[in-house]
Parts: structure tokens; C-alpha cells; sequence
């Protein structure tokens, strides 16, 4: 049976992860593929613990949520420490170091930004950290094509916020393009 | 406020259908937006309820969508209130659904049997959380499926549906509505948490092709009416508040017409009347998927969500070699006894995994009479957290 | 009585169906059901548009033996019932008749927040102080030191004052009478089957078997005649000095004002979801 790419998002509520799920979701339905896409979160709107799955397959998806990740993106210490041990050997890690100082595994494919540092200076706030990295998720393991990402945020977000996140998915990519460099 | 009278089921008072290409495609949707389309796609025209998560979405979707097509919502006091407005709202003709979670569905009770022994129409969606009490808002359970069935107090004969996935919860939102207005009785949509808050991708068929239930309308004069009408399948035509009937309805035991009454001939007439209108259609309310049953010496039970969890472990059993089938009851009540008697008769061992301290498995226990039946073998967790493929085959392995 | 015939209210009854009715010899009930039928009679209401609803207790029984739509529900959730009804088909005359332990008690929840709506229901609140069908168990109108079953030593808790409650959650038009004054009572129930918004009429009534009984009231032509020497009209209240009127039941339209309904909001509401939206 050819499996399912198992995604994890995970932070702390508040950080738009759970719409970073929806739009990868969205990407992956217009290029015709199978996926489900859950969450878990607390009950806080703003902190607490947030995770987005999002399962991408060209067969149908029996259980929807990642209990073995090909990709996990963490943007807190603690999303970091509590889900790396789930992540697949050959696994990709992506963390941003503004939060995560510590890696307890080390895996094949990591990689480190400071991502809301980075969005904060470049677009003068941290609130599109979540497209940014999701962007840089996006290059760096090409999961979806990047037009159909363009093409979900353009969908998922609010007219008014739909430059602003694109900007954000461009700094993503171009993060991903000179992270080796 | 004129007197329908159309004779065959068919859309009586459905609402105004927008255009609605857009949504037909393929598209990425939630499990509560998938219940809420299903609900106007039904002709669904009246929602009344409270918010609860992980409901909530049902009610935000239709409060947007219902005043655009002349339909009602209204947020009402409280869940009681909710029951309550929607089996009026049906009395008077409407449509009408209410959706909310474990507290809400627990004070929702003495309602739902009164819209069961008054014979009104109408759809309860509970979207599981974990219990009791205020329990887990946010994480999933398979805990109410006895309450479903037995929460309200007498006997109360139930018709409850239980999806897997999104498509799954349009269409059986849709059968839900049919059901309660062909057999005149409250019907409950099972959700899980995971399955009304997941999105998957799905592609709604064309209204155009859907099966659309509406209740039979009385067409003889008032004088004659009776609410409670036998005929042979215990399904009698249904007269609306303001057709001309004047017609009363009480939740005390009552006679054909609607009055209380204390005689016990009376009394007897209108229990088995509620029981059989349920067990003599037995085949048109049991739906089941059955799957890679044929030669398995092991099967699985299993419902909604946990269903899923199974069809993934069945598939890497299968794999391995081993002869493992999965048994999914799509209308949990009446529960499917003849096809749970098959399958307890053809397998060695039946694997029953539910996020609860043991309920379906009692079912099962009530129909092994025989020292061949297949054992039972529990998997249960009701901590919020999902029974894992992995947790089944394990399981599998092990029997094996 | 007054202008319509006893032959007429005759015609109101389902009297081949549910007679003997269960009500006790005495009991108020009646007079408040033959002042409904007088009132739709009088103003020529079409049954077929009318629903009376009602929910669990002595005065919840009237549905049954009125020939209009009828609902009889559940304890304390007449209100909510009746919100059904009429947002689904507003223009139905929706009545709710019922009473102090399934309005204010159980039932407190809804009568405020429908009164809050201003949903056009006509509730005519059948006051007898008490929990007659069960027996005479203290209600939240039972005074304080009156006996009831579940008071023997005498009720600890102050009593609602039923309009107050109803005119501090929103209710558009009040009105306060007793069963003695069954003319008015009439004309209160025209009054709040006229007026476009939540109306309350509250009845005072007598309940000679069970609360009169338990509290040494006297028979029940003795329970008539307190309520009409107990009670007096709202313009002579407002002139006497308040030792004059200390205790007494005040008998009026307490307030009748023109707010916003609901049916009719909820229909602009539509008009504007319907034409603000391009999709």
C-alpha cells in the first residue's frame, strides 16, 4: 500500500496554523489529490498548544490524522520537543529558531530559521509567519507546486490580506532558495 | 398559509435553491460544513440551537445561509429551548434540525422523546466530545451512542445514523432528514469530533439527483383527520399547524387523535405503534459497509471515525496475509442485528474498537448465543485520544 | 356573560372528544378559558390561525379542550414551543397559556428571553400561587409564610411579582387582572392579542382545594370574593396613599409600548441577507 505524506504543523494557538493547513490542504485539492486535513487544539484562541495535520495521498485516506511524519514544521520549543520523536528517520524537520533553541534529534533533512524574526523585520510584523514557513515547507520538500499554493492563498485568506500573505510566500521561497548558499 | 395537499412524497415546502456551481466541485470541506449543506440541500428550513463546541460551525454556516433562502435560524436560550423550537417549528410545518454536543444533547432529552411520542419530525446532529459532564470540548469520543438510543426516559424506538467521513456526514445529514420526515420521528445524527471538524476533499453531487423525502400531507376532510392514522406500515400523513386540521398534540400517552388518554388498550396501541413503525422497516433503516468480509476470519466492528482507524489496519493486515474483514454500521440504531449475527457466526474473532469504556461490545455480547460465535475482543480509550491503526493491528497480530 | 352567547363558547369546545374536563370544583381555570373564547370569538379570529400552546401543570390542560390548533408540551417549555411555531408560520396568532410554577420556575428562562425578543406570543400566566396538579407544593408565587406541602412550617422565600419579572426582561405590553374580573379578563386578552409584541397577562386565580385549603382561605366563593376586595385598578393604586394599598393586587395594563418585533425584524433580516449578497 503506497502511503500517505503525513504533515505536522504544530506551535502555540494564536499563530494561524491551522489556516496554514487549510491552504496546504486546498493546494494539494487542485492538483487532484487526496487528502484530510485535522487539527487539535486547546481552548484558547491565543496560546496554549495548536497542531494542523494534513495527509496528502493519490489513494484514499483511511486515518486522517499524522501519527508518523514525513514533514514536521514546529514553531515553539515545546511543539518541537513533544513531536520530534514522531518525525520519520528520513523525515524533513523544519524549526524556527526565534523559539526553538533546541533539537533533542537530529535528523537527515533540518532546517533552521528564524522565521518570525525574519517576517517581523521584513514585513513589519510576525503575523504571516505562518505562510512564510509554510512557503519555505513548500520549496524545500516540493510537496505541492508553488503555483498551487499561490493559488490557495489567494482562496483561503481575507481579500484585504491576500498581498500581504503573498509577500510572505514569496519571502518563504526565497528563504528556501538561499538557505544553503 | 394555504393547505398543502400533496399526496406523494415529494418537496412540499422546500426552500430557494441558489446557484451553487461553485460548491458542486471538487473542494476542500469540513465534516460540519458537509452536515450543514446536506441540511438545505434536504429542504432543511428552520434550524434553532445553541452554540457548542464542536458543533458550533453547523449553526455559524446556517445562520449565514438560512435567512438568504427564506428559511429560519434562531439562536435560541438554550438547548432545551432548541429541541423544543425546532419540533414546533415541524408542527407548523417546517423542516427543521438543531445541531450541539454531549451537554447540550443530554438537556436535550425529555425533548427529543417528546418529539418522538407526538411523532414529529425533526433532526438532532451531536457531534461527540468527550464525557461526562463538560469532559473534553475539543477532543473526540464515541461516548453517547447508548444515549442516543436509551437518554430519554420509557421505551423510545430510535433512528440514529453515524458517518465516517465528510462526504459520508452530507449524505447521511440528508437520509437523517428524510428518515425523520417518512417515519414522523426525531432522528439523530452521530458525529465525531475529528469527522465535524476534519476537511477532506469532496465533490458534492448535483441537488438535481438527490432524493429529497417530504412528509405525506393529509387530503381528507378535517372532520375525518386523525394525527396518529394507522396504515400498514404504521406511517400515518401529517397535518401542519394553519392547514385547517386543528389537531391537538401532547406528550401524554395518547389515542389516534391526539387526546390523552388513560386506557390501557389505548395506551398499549400507541407503544406499539412507536416500536413497530421502527421494527417492521427494519431493511429500509439499517445501512451497513461491509469489507473484504468474504473469507475473514477475523473482523473488526467498528463506527465513524474508529471505522477509519480499522480500514487502515485492515489494509496492512491484508498485506501481511492475514484474513481480516471490517463490519461498519452506517445506522447504528436499530442496531444491525442480522449482519452482526452473519459475522459472529462466519469469524473466529471480532476485534470491536470504540473510544468509550465499552458500548457497541455490549451489543455484540446481547447477540452471541452460541459457544461458536466469534470471541470479542475490546479495544476502548476515552481519553481524546484516537484508537490508532497501528493500535488494531497490533491487536490483529496478535490474535492471529 | 357580556356580548357572546353561552351557545357560542359551546361551539369552542371539544366537547364530544375530552369532557368532563379535570379541573376541581372552584377552580379558575374555566373563567379564564370562557374569557379566551369570548375574546376570539369577539374578535372574529379565524381557529385555523390560532395555536394555543401550553406546558405542564392544571392551567396547561386548556389546550386540550379548545378547539383551535393545539400543543401541549412539555413542563415549563410552552414559550419555546410557541417560538417554533410562530417564527415558521408568523402569521399565526400564537397563544401560550400557563402558569406560575411552568413559567416562572422551570419555565423562568424562556419568558425572559422571549420577552427579552419581543416575539409576538400572547402568554396569559394563570396565577394560583401554588402546584395544584401535583398537590400544593410551594411555587415561586406561593407567598412568604403561606403552607404548602413542601413548606409545612410555612414558605421561607419572598414571591415573584410576575409582571415586574416580565417587564424588567422586555415584555412589550403587561397586564395584571384576577379571575373574578372575568369582563376584564376578557378584555385584557383582546388587548394582548392585539398588541404586535410579547404580551403577558398575568390572572390571578383561585385554588380552593388545594392552596385555599392548605391556608385557611375559605371556600371558593369566599377565594372570589378576596380577589375582588384585594384588588384594585391601577388609577385608583397611583391616588390613594400607600397604606391603602399595601397588599393589594394591582389590576391594569402596566405597560404597552410599540418596540420592535422579531417575526418582523427576522423578515428584514432576510431581506437584507437576500439582497446584500451577489452570490
Amino acid at each position: 500500500m503506497s502511503r500517505a505524506t503525513e504533515i505536522r504543523l504544530s506551535g502555540s494557538g494564536g499563530q494561524g496554523l491551522i489556516l496554514a493547513g487549510i491552504i496546504l490542504a486546498n493546494a494539494a485539492v487542485h492538483e487532484k489529490r487526496r487528502v484530510t486535513q485535522t487539527q487539535s487544539y486547546g481552548p484558547e484562541s491565543r496560546g496554549g498548544y495548536s497542531r494542523a495535520d494534513v495527509l496528502i495521498s493519490d489513494r484514499e485516506i483511511f486515518f486522517p490524522e499524522a501519527t508518523q511524519f514525513d514533514i514536521l514544521l514546529a514553531l515553539t520549543q515545546e511543539a518541537c520537543d513533544k513531536y520530534i520523536f514522531d518525525l520519520r528517520e528520513k523525515g524533513t524537520l523544519i524549526v524556527d529558531t526565534t523559539s526553538v533553541k533546541n533539537i533533542s534529534v537530529m535528523s537527515e533533512h533540518v532546517f533552521e530559521v528564524p522565521f518570525t524574526e525574519i517576517v517581523s523585520e521584513k514585513l513589519g510584523s510576525p503575523i504571516t509567519t505562518n505562510i512564510c514557513s509554510l512557503a519555505f515547507l513548500v520549496k524545500c520538500t516540493g510537496i505541492v507546486k508553488e503555483e498551487s499554493l499561490a493559488q490557495a492563498i489567494r482562496e483561503s485568506v481575507k481579500p484585504a490580506f491576500v498581498d500581504l500573505n503573498l509577500k510572505a510566500m514569496q519571502l518563504g521561497f526565497e528563504l528556501a532558495e538561499n538557505y544553503r548558499k | 398559509m394555504a393547505s398543502k395537499t400533496t399526496k406523494k412524497a415529494k418537496p412540499v415546502e422546500t426552500i430557494k435553491e441558489e446557484p451553487i456551481e461553485i460548491r458542486r466541485q471538487m473542494r476542500l470541506m469540513q465534516g460540519n460544513e458537509a452536515v450543514a449543506i446536506g441540511a438545505l440541500d434536504a429542504g432543511v428550513n428552520f434550524f434553532a440551537g445553541y452554540p457548542i463546541t464542536p458543533s458550533t460551525e453547523i449553526a455559524e454556516i446556517l445562520a449565514y445561509e438560512l435567512p438568504k433562502r427564506g428559511g429560519v435560524f434562531i439562536q435560541m436560550e438554550d438547548e432545551i429551548a432548541s429541541i423544543s423550537a425546532i419540533t414546533g417549528a415541524s408542527l407548523a410545518g417546517a423542516k427543521s434540525l438543531t445541531a450541539t454536543s454531549g451537554p447540550g444533547f443530554s438537556l436535550m432529552q425529555e425533548g427529543i422523546g417528546y418529539a418522538k411520542i407526538t411523532e414529529t419530525p425533526c433532526v438532532v446532529v451531536n457531534v461527540q466530545r468527550v464525557g461526562p459532564s463538560t469532559g473534553m470540548p475539543t477532543s473526540p469520543a464515541q461516548g453517547d451512542i447508548m444515549q442516543s438510543k436509551w437518554g430519554s426516559h420509557g421505551d423510545s424506538p430510535a433512528i440514529v445514523l453515524y458517518p465516517d467521513s465528510v462526504k459520508e456526514s452530507y449524505e447521511l445529514t440528508i437520509r437523517a432528514v428524510n428518515l425523520a420526515e417518512k417515519y414522523r420521528t426525531c432522528v439523530i445524527l452521530l458525529m465525531d469530533e475529528v469527522i465535524g471538524h476534519m476537511r477532506e476533499a469532496v465533490a458534492l453531487p448535483d441537488v438535481a439527483n438527490i432524493r429529497i423525502i417530504s412528509r405525506i400531507k393529509p387530503t381528507i376532510p378535517p372532520n375525518w383527520y386523525k394525527h396518529y392514522d394507522e396504515n400498514q406500515k404504521y406511517l400515518s400523513p401529517l397535518a401542519s399547524f394553519g392547514d385547517g386540521y386543528r389537531f391537538n398534540v401532547t406528550g401524554l400517552t395518547h389515542d389516534q387523535l391526539g387526546f390523552p388518554t388513560n386506557k390501557k388498550v389505548e395506551a398499549h396501541d400507541m407503544m406499539e405503534r412507536l416500536r413497530k413503525k421502527i421494527s417492521y422497516n427494519i431493511r429500509d433503516l439499517v445501512q451497513i459497509e461491509s469489507r473484504d468480509m468474504e473469507d475473514a476470519k477475523i473482523a473488526i466492528f467498528a463506527a465513524g471515525i474508529t471505522a477509519r482507524s480499522a480500514k487502515s489496519a485492515v489494509a496492512a493486515a491484508r498485506a501481511e496475509g492475514i484474513p481480516v474483514g471490517l463490519l461498519r454500521p452506517l445506522t447504528i440504531w436499530p442496531f444491525p442485528d442480522d449482519a452482526v449475527r452473519k459475522m459472529l457466526r462466519n469469524v473466529d474473532i471480532v476485534i470491536v474498537p470504540e473510544l468509550n469504556q465499552g458500548q457497541l461490545i455490549q451489543e455484540l455480547k446481547r447477540l452471541t448465543k452460541d459457544k461458536a460465535d466469534g470471541d470479542l475482543i475490546p479495544i476502548q480509550r476515552a481519553d481524546g485520544a484516537l484508537i490508532t491503526p497501528l493500535d488494531i493491528l497490533r491487536v490483529i497480530r496478535e490474535v492471529h | 356573560m357580556a356580548s357572546i352567547p353561552q351557545k357560542v363558547v359551546h361551539e369552542y369546545l371539544r366537547h364530544d372528544k375530552k369532557f368532563p374536563h379535570v379541573w376541581c370544583a372552584g377552580c379558575s381555570n374555566g373563567i379564564v378559558l370562557g374569557a379566551i373564547i369570548r375574546a376570539i370569538a369577539e374578535m372574529e379570529l379565524n381557529r385555523n390561525d390560532i395555536v394555543m400552546v401550553s406546558g405542564i401543570g392544571c392551567s396547561s390542560r386548556m389546550p386540550v379542550y379548545i378547539d383551535l390548533n393545539t400543543l401541549h408540551t412539555l413542563h415549563g417549555r410552552a414559550i419555546a414551543y410557541a417560538t417554533g411555531v410562530k417564527m415558521y408560520k408568523p402569521n399565526m396568532k400564537v397563544i401560550v397559556v400557563t402558569g406560575d410554577g411552568d413559567c416562572t420556575a422551570i419555565g423562568g428562562n424562556h419568558l425572559i428571553h422571549a420577552a427579552r425578543r419581543n416575539i409576538d406570543l400572547t402568554v396569559i400566566l394563570i396565577n394560583n400561587n401554588i402546584y395544584g396538579m401535583t398537590g400544593g407544593q410551594a411555587s415561586p408565587t406561593t407567598p412568604h409564610d403561606a403552607i404548602a406541602t413542601t413548606a409545612p412550617y410555612g414558605n421561607i422565600e419572598p414571591d415573584f411579582d410576575i409582571c415586574q419579572l416580565a417587564m424588567g426582561a422586555g415584555a412589550s405590553f403587561v397586564a395584571r387582572t384576577t379571575a373574578f374580573h372575568a369582563i376584564e379578563t376578557q378584555n385584557y386578552v383582546k388587548e394582548a392579542l392585539n398588541h404586535p409584541g410579547f404580551s403577558l397577562l398575568e390572572v390571578v386565580s383561585a385554588c380552593p382545594v388545594i392552596y385555599g385549603r392548605m391556608n385557611k382561605k375559605g371556600s371558593a366563593p369566599d377565594m372570589m370574593k378576596a380577589m375582588r376586595d384585594n384588588s384594585i385598578p391601577l388609577t385608583a393604586y397611583e391616588k390613594l396613599p400607600k397604606e391603602q394599598t399595601e397588599g393589594k393586587i394591582i389590576r391594569g395594563i402596566l405597560r404597552r409600548e410599540i418596540r420592535p418585533e422579531y417575526t418582523d425584524e427576522y423578515a428584514k433580516l432576510c431581506v437584507r441577507a437576500q439582497g446584500g449578497d451577489n452570490e
